[in-house]
């Protein structure tokens, strides 16, 4: 039986008046699906394709200058013109939400207990003892340890994952009928990733409810969904069984939304991109290998660094964010480096450029770049060092300064350095770069709100090369971007080590973005170095225990057998 | 790198509308903040003709009776009831008898020499005179003239003082930061109008002392405020990217930051204005304000305190209009200016 039918649906937000004439962004035009019982059913598409739009349109939790149109029927009732006092009733009780930022969703100044509690008595009435019994039933089934002591905790006692295991407690407290989890593990670590899609796939069994999944993760759909739903600009490109999807998909976004993604199989010199796919062009030709004797640009012993931790009011601890990490960096080469959140890969990263303060905590060991050691120069001598080794951040939204033009934000670094006579020279330098980033001419007075995400990254990586360096520290680069800009942007840094001769240092998450470009591999865990291999080999027959678990974490896509 | 070179002839480059444009095309959306900015410029007008002596240069003139009523009727006709007839007909020639006749001619010669002429005092101005005769509404525009100056002034080292101390104490932070925190407490700790009155019982009267006064007391909301941006931004990516292609500690501070939390300190720095023309009327009111010789709109108001007693408004009137009007106009424009150059409010680009 069909639980929830949309039909047709549309929503545009307004935007103000200009000239007395009211503009609106469409952000959904025209989509219909419908959600048949005890089915899981993902809603997949980068961001911008009005996916989370259309799911939260459906309990109306959109900002007050939503229109929709078109039909939302939920067991035949029509949500779309239902009162806002019926539609509370159903929120919760019959279709319950689940968000992507599980620190975000949960009241920081209330117990974990009376957060659960609340739904319970609003919607099945239940007296206050009863539904503190019931909400620590809750939580052994999402699998949180000791219910009944995290009944008492606050949200900032908990790890996201448990966070999010609460939120899920939450929204099944009152055994809805439609789970609606926008990007529920988006947020979090692989592996505990991994444990929440078996939980949402474990209650929806259990229950026999539906769960309306909403990511942009293909490959994390492909596990858990029976349909998928792809969108892209507001509009449904394909929708099907998932097995139809994997194995045949029709259309060229769906297609090529597949093959932009690094995939731990395989390793092609270059990731399709959707224009690629669109335009019918084929992969290109496997890698050329890598001088393997290439010299040697950068060489770390020892790395170590402490920040201090103030306990009381004159005490402090010693916590040991990095320890003892070693390794040799080739001319053309990339290391990668990969671990969860809290692993130290970017204190590591940062270390090695000396962007944290020495009062912060010690430093020890060596980094060997140019004869010198990086970490005991002095300020005056670090300033030409400061060219040979540069940095792109992770979010392109922070790391331009939003006051600036382009042209300004390129120049800059020139003109500290005194590279290039004169301003005009430095200038047409900047334009240079733009151009060989991919971006056009007329950028260069932009300003960078005009600008995507990828873009930016871009233009940040463009203001890394202004000072021709040897060493480029790539911290978790394109980890905010969509796979499609995510395969252009790895796709134009292989091509710059290609041309420029560039050592890369790729701190991420994820291993198959990291497999894609490196070509040794650091897994890092608490600060500790657990693993350290070609990248082929730790891919193929990861040693540690800890390695095996997150490539058994890292989803897969749909899987016949699976 | 260099092989990347191009010898093409760089175009001019057409830069797109920036944040300060934009921030402009909102404040113009806002009709409000449209009105009261045009309602500042006229008043920012008048003060600049006053400065220059185009208007109200002859403020001090007692030109109207003392506390000439406000009317622009003119004045009443004078009555004629209680009025005690002339004598009629030709006066009595008594020269011959009398003994003091011949001096007459000299008398009136040197009575003609020392004569004064005085112009004939109007019974009535259109606004209003004050104890003195002087017109009132030239006493507003002249007292706009110097309150204004000393708020905008005054608002003006305030801040310099605030964002200079908030950014030290926000970036640089350690042992600076906790000077400048115990400096930012002792200010706050001590009644703002004590403070005050402490500050003009040792540097005495004059206009340059309200300013620094007002300068010296009034930097702590602000200093608090820049400094809680600057620690917010000094941990931001783009300031770590400045770091790593070598810009100085000076250059991130002020090149790289200070823009981007310029909103905070504009809109701060209007309200510093609003507030320090109000601190100045009061430091006037209590006699500590600009010096006698000159007027504000503070030294009107204590004027007003004794005229009121007697029935006579009109000074209270003309000073607390012009007030509230550019006051008001003021915050208001500010509260647009905080709206248009709010980055957290942008969305509808």
């Amino acid at each position: 039986m069909t639980l929830l039918s949309i039909q047709d649906l549309r929503v545009a937000f307004r935007m103000g008046k200009v000239d007395g004439v009211v503009q609106r962004a469409e952000a959904v035009k025209g989509v219909s699906f419908d959600i048949a019982e005890n089915r899981t059913v993902a809603l997949v598409g980068e961001s911008g394709s009005g996916k989370s739009v259309t799911a939260m349109s459906v309990l109306n939790l959109l900002p007050d200058n939503a229109e929709r149109s078109g039909k939302i029927l939920w067991q035949g009732q029509d949500l779309l013109h239902m009162p806002l006092s019926d539609l509370q009733r159903l929120r919760g009780k019959e279709i319950a939400c689940v968000f992507q930022d599980p620190m975000q969703s949960l009241n920081p100044v209330f117990t974990v207990g009376a957060q659960l509690v609340e739904p319970l008595v609003k919607h099945m009435g239940m007296t206050k003892r009863a539904a503190l019994e019931r909400a620590e039933q809750c939580l052994v089934e999402v699998g949180m340890p000791e219910p009944r002591r995290r009944l008492a905790a606050h949200p900032h006692e908990l790890s996201g994952g448990q966070q999010q295991r609460v939120m899920i407690a939450m929204a099944l407290a009152c055994e809805p009928k439609l789970l609606i989890a926008d990007e529920p593990t988006t947020a979090l670590d692989v592996t505990i990733q991994r444990q929440i899609l078996e939980l949402i796939a474990e209650v929806q069994r259990k229950h026999r409810m539906s769960v309306l999944f909403i990511s942009h993760d293909l490959g994390l759909v492909g596990e858990i969904a029976d349909e998928v739903l792809v969108m892209r600009h507001g509009i449904l490109r394909e929708q099907g069984p998932v097995a139809e999807i994997f194995a045949a998909p029709k259309d060229a976004y769906t297609k090529a939304l597949l093959a932009c993604r690094p995939s731990l199989e395989g390793n092609p010199a270059r990731l399709m991109v959707i224009d690629d796919h669109i335009a019918g062009r084929a992969a290109q030709a496997a890698p050329k290998p890598k001088d393997p004797d290439a010299p040697v640009v950068l060489e770390v012993k020892g790395l170590c660094k402490s920040f201090w931790i103030k306990e009381g009011l004159f005490r402090r601890r010693e916590f040991k964010a990095v320890q003892n990490v070693n390794f040799q960096l080739r001319r053309g080469h990339t290391l990668g480096v990969v671990g969860e959140s809290g692993s130290g890969k970017t204190t590591m990263g940062l270390t090695l450029l000396r962007l944290h303060e020495a009062a912060t905590g010690p430093l020890s060991g060596e980094a060997i770049f140019g004869g010198k050691n990086l970490l005991t120069l002095s300020d005056s001598e670090r300033q030409p060092m400061r060219r040979r080794i540069q940095v792109v951040f992770q979010n392109p939204y922070a790391s331009l300064n939003p006051r600036f033009t382009i042209g300004q934000t390129l120049v800059e670094p020139m003109a500290i350095h005194s590279i290039g006579a004169d301003t005009a020279e430095r200038e047409s330098r900047a334009r240079a770069l733009l151009d060989k980033v991919g971006l056009e001419a007329k950028s260069f007075g932009k300003y960078p709100h005009e600008f995507s995400g990828g873009q930016r990254q871009r233009i940040a990586i463009a203001r890394a090369l202004t000072l021709s360096p040897e060493v480029l520290v790539l911290d978790e680069a394109v980890s905010a971007l969509d796979v499609s800009v995510q395969a252009q942007v790895l796709n134009l840094l292989k091509d710059l080590q290609d041309e420029l001769g560039l050592a890369y240092v790729f701190i991420s998450h994820d291993l198959a973005v990291v497999r894609f470009i490196s070509d040794e591999v650091l897994v890092m865990k608490d600060g500790i170095v657990v693993e350290q291999a070609d990248a082929q080999q730790i891919l193929a027959a990861p040693r540690e225990a800890y390695t095996q678990r997150l490539l058994a974490a890292i989803p897969r896509g749909y899987r016949a057998a699976a | 790198m260099s092989a990347v070179l191009p010898a093409a002839a760089a175009p001019a480059a057409e830069r797109s509308e920036g944040v300060w444009h934009a921030a402009w095309r909102r404040f113009r959306a806002d009709r409000v903040g449209s009105a009261s900015l045009l309602v500042v410029l006229a008043f920012l007008l008048l003060i600049a003709a006053s400065a220059l002596g185009l208007v109200a240069s002859h403020w001090q003139d007692e030109v109207g009776v003392p506390s000439a009523p406000p009317t622009f009727l003119g004045p009443a006709p004078p009555e004629a009831a209680g009025v005690i007839e002339g004598p009629k007909g030709p006066n009595v020639d008594i020269s011959d008898i009398d003994p003091l006749a011949p001096r007459y001619q000299e008398w009136a010669e040197r009575a003609a020499k020392l004569k004064t002429t005085q112009a004939a005092k109007r019974e009535t101005l259109p606004f209003g005179g004050d104890r003195f005769g002087r017109d009132v509404l030239s006493k507003a525009i002249k007292g706009t003239q110097i309150s204004v100056f000393v708020g905008v002034l005054a608002a003006l080292v305030a801040t310099a003082i605030g964002t200079l101390l908030g950014a030290l104490s926000g970036f640089i932070g350690g042992k600076v930061g906790d000077a400048l925190e115990w400096l930012y407490n002792v200010f706050e700790s001590i009644p703002g109008i004590l403070l005050i009155f402490a500050f003009a019982a040792v540097l005495g009267r004059g206009i340059g002392t309200v300013v620094i006064i007002l300068g010296l007391t009034g930097w702590t909301g602000l200093y608090r405020q820049v400094r809680a941006e600057f620690i917010k931004h000094a941990s931001r990516e783009y300031v770590r990217a400045a770091d790593a292609i070598g810009a100085s500690s000076a250059s991130r501070m002020f090149r790289h930051i200070l823009p981007n939390v310029s909103h905070v300190v504009l809109v701060r720095m209007a309200l510093l204005v609003v507030g320090f023309i109000k601190a100045e009327v009061i430091l006037s009111y209590l006699g500590l304000g600009v010096p006698v010789d000159q007027v504000s709109w503070g030294t009107m108001l204590n004027e007003a305190q004794a005229e009121l007693i007697l029935g006579q408004w009109w000074q209270l009137a003309a000073a607390t209009v012009f007030m509230a009007v550019f006051v008001t106009a003021f915050s208001l424009m500010a509260d647009a200016a905080r709206d248009a150059l709010d980055p957290k409010l942008r969305g509808l680009e």
